[in-house]
């Protein structure tokens, strides 16, 4: 294996949290990245700060339909024709209003294909070709919502709980190999993501104490990792609430 | 969302519209959206220069990247949320460090260009605004304009030190400075009358890039201080020191900053200057920026915050000017640990709003202690006014309409600059809108 051509990618390289990983990534001496995106002019912006704050850092830009699985599967082909890809982290998706989910079938239809459907696309593609190799370390975003559906973001929730169903076959499947796949699940962070929510800045983690958790389970290779830690706890509760009570919450 | 923002002297709140800028393409979509705006960095200027009760503050620390660097010329270009702490860590590394910097390096780009900062080089490089190549301008109809010296002067010599009222600086290259080594060679000297800092200014001049000095803002009898002067050693040996930081951990009560404390620390740090080595090596950032080591360190003053007061008097009536004021200071018998006292260069300022002329510069802290503060400050203001000189933006928070228009009087030529969507509660007291 050429380890000199050992990539880095980041789907959602956009968001704030692949952003922040990134960074952490070229800080610890990776220097290939692959960024992947839909809005270009941010992309090459991001590319942009790694390439000048970072020695021999080199970073591509890559924009494609995130919900084609025949482009998802050219991008990856291609990826691996190129290099070995060292670590792929997942990150793309975005918070849909519930309300007008509940309104609009096609909003609703949208916001699971890019938040469910699309992220999984992409680790199917990526595992394909790690399976071969017996090697690879792929790091997924869900979300807490996945833990327990609730009426305040079942859409988006439904989406990450498909998530980590799907990651579970997965770990099932490669139990044996060489390959390490990451579930993580972040709580209320300070992103662009949660701007609108109308929280307190305070109650939110912050997103390079996040960004750090993820890099650093990535390479131990952590199957699941609730960040911060108390959310593990919290979700723990929150799914073991019984349902009469729970259906007399208003969350 | 709404959310409550202040400064760095905590007197004033604000409970405003808050946005978290994340890149260039969201300040420009989300600008013509708003009604009313300022530019808010890191928020260590300390009086309301990035704060607006009715309108929205733009926030600007997540445009935090780096774009360009020419390691020849030493020229970068950054998004305008980038710390100087981080320009400094990246450009010690490469053999280059910014040619101006303020006391701390929380601050971000965009912030040091529309306050126009200084250093304590300034005789050598200027100000801040010096330093600036070229930089981008957003107005609040979404376009975007270039300024440099040649290309859009008006508008480049409007922005630097603009106080955020032209529009939001997304971005600017500024040229650094060269350096063989991240430590510099500290000398201290000590002087007991602002006739004896002059003196020590002027010989200090022609072979010292840095000097400031550290004057005892309690004592009667005579003027002490400790004078320090500072160049770039050539040691070779460039690296990066992240400093050990520990954070003021609460609130008090009261301010501990009273004038029993300030008399005994005034003592206690005179005395130790006296006992120590009078030339040693200093790390920059050490030199640079001595109280970024205690985090919230504005703490210490209380609840009720604290004010920064910082004039310039011109040269001609410098000394006598500056007399008066401290005695106006010791009489009543409060102030800070912090009293600095430095003597301006003839470099042109570049900004139409910038605070250097040649002169000499006071800057103290005092606690907030509403009235009595206010009035002490008027007198000072009379003396300020009187001796022709005017007072730093950055930290004001109390100067009446009349000081500044008499004693910022580009205001006139830089009012059709002004965006109308962008004004501050800064802007609102000193000119109206």
């Amino acid at each position: 294996m050429n380890c000199a051509n050992k990539k880095v990618v980041v789907i959602g390289a956009t968001s704030a949290m692949a952003e922040k990983c990134s960074r952490i990534w070229a800080e610890d001496g990776k220097s290939q990245f692959v960024l992947v995106g839909r809005n270009e002019l941010k992309l090459q912006s991001i590319a942009q700060h790694l390439v000048v704050s970072y020695d021999n850092v080199k970073a591509e830009i890559i924009s494609l339909d995130f919900n084609s699985p025949q482009q998802i599967a050219s991008m990856v082909e291609r990826l691996y024709e190129e290099g070995v890809v060292d670590i792929v982290l997942i990150a793309h998706g975005f918070l849909p209003s519930q309300e007008k989910c509940q309104e609009d079938l096609k909003y609703c239809n949208e916001a699971l294909q890019l938040n469910g459907l699309s992220p999984i696309l992409f680790l199917e593609a990526f595992v394909k070709k790690m399976e071969k190799l017996n090697y690879g370390h792929i790091g997924i975003i869900g979300s807490v919502a996945g833990d327990r559906g609730r009426k305040s973001n079942y859409v988006y929730g439904s989406a990450k709980g498909l998530i980590e169903t799907y990651v579970q076959g997965l770990q099932h499947r490669l139990a044996k190999l060489n390959i390490k796949i990451t579930l993580i699940k972040p709580g209320p962070t300070n992103t662009p993501m949660t701007a609108g929510l109308g929280l307190e800045i305070n109650r939110l983690a912050s997103v390079d104490l996040v960004a750090n958790d993820i890099v650093n389970a990535i390479a131990k290779g952590v199957p699941i990792v609730y960040t911060p830690r108390i959310w593990q706890f919290i979700m723990l509760l929150i799914s073991n609430i019984p349902r009469y009570i729970f259906n007399r919450l208003n969350i | 969302m709404k959310s409550t923002t202040t400064s760095w002297g905590r007197v004033f709140e604000v409970n405003s519209e808050c946005f978290e800028l994340q890149d260039q393409f969201q300040a420009i979509n989300q600008i013509k959206s708003t009604e009313t705006l300022i530019p808010h960095g890191m928020g260590r200027s300390y009086g309301d220069v990035c704060l607006s009760r009715e309108g929205a503050i733009y926030k600007t620390s997540k445009m935090d990247r780096f774009i360009d660097f020419n390691d020849k010329t030493g020229v970068l270009e950054c998004e305008s949320g980038v710390l100087l702490g981080h320009i400094q860590e990246y450009a010690v590394k490469r053999g280059w460090l910014l040619a101006v910097t303020p006391g701390t390096q929380y601050v971000t780009l965009g912030g040091a260009i529309a306050n126009d900062v200084h250093g304590k080089n300034h005789h050598k490089y200027g100000s801040f605004g010096n330093t600036v190549v070229s930089l981008k301008l957003l107005r609040s109809d979404g376009s975007v304009i270039v300024c440099d010296p040649e290309l859009n002067r008006e508008w480049y010599c409007a922005t630097i030190g603009g106080i955020g009222l032209t529009g939001l600086i997304l971005s600017a290259k500024i040229q650094l400075r060269p350096v063989k080594s991240s430590m510099l060679l500290l000398e201290t000297d000590f002087f007991d009358s602002i006739e004896q800092f002059i003196k020590l200014s002027k010989k200090s001049e022609g072979g010292w890039e840095y000097s400031v000095a550290w004057v005892d803002c309690l004592r009667t009898k005579k003027t002490r201080g400790i004078f320090f002067r500072a160049n770039h050693s050539n040691d070779n040996c460039l690296n990066f020191k992240k400093n050990k930081i520990i954070s003021f951990p609460f609130m008090p009560p009261i301010s501990l900053v009273g004038s029993f404390t300030l008399k005994w620390f005034n003592r206690a740090y005179y005395l130790s200057h006296l006992l120590k080595r009078r030339s040693s090596f200093v790390h920059y950032s050490n030199f640079f920026y001595p109280l970024d080591k205690i985090k919230n360190w504005n703490r210490i003053y209380g609840s009720n915050g604290f004010y920064q007061y910082q004039c310039v008097i011109p040269e001609n009536q410098a000394e006598a000017g500056i007399e008066k004021l401290l005695g106006i200071i010791s009489d009543a018998g409060v102030g800070s640990f912090l009293a600095v006292l430095k003597q301006f260069g003839n470099i042109p300022s570049v900004g139409m709003l910038s605070f250097p002329i040649p002169g000499i510069t006071l800057a103290l802290d005092f606690p907030n202690q509403g009235e009595k503060t206010k009035h002490l400050f008027s007198r000072l203001d009379e003396i300020v006014k009187i001796y022709g000189g005017r007072i730093y933006l950055a930290k004001d928070a109390s100067m009446s309409n009349q000081l500044f228009s008499d004693s910022y009087s580009n205001y006139g030529d830089f009012i059709k600059f002004r965006d109308p969507k962008f004004s501050s509660m800064m802007s609102k007291r000193l000119t109206g809108v």
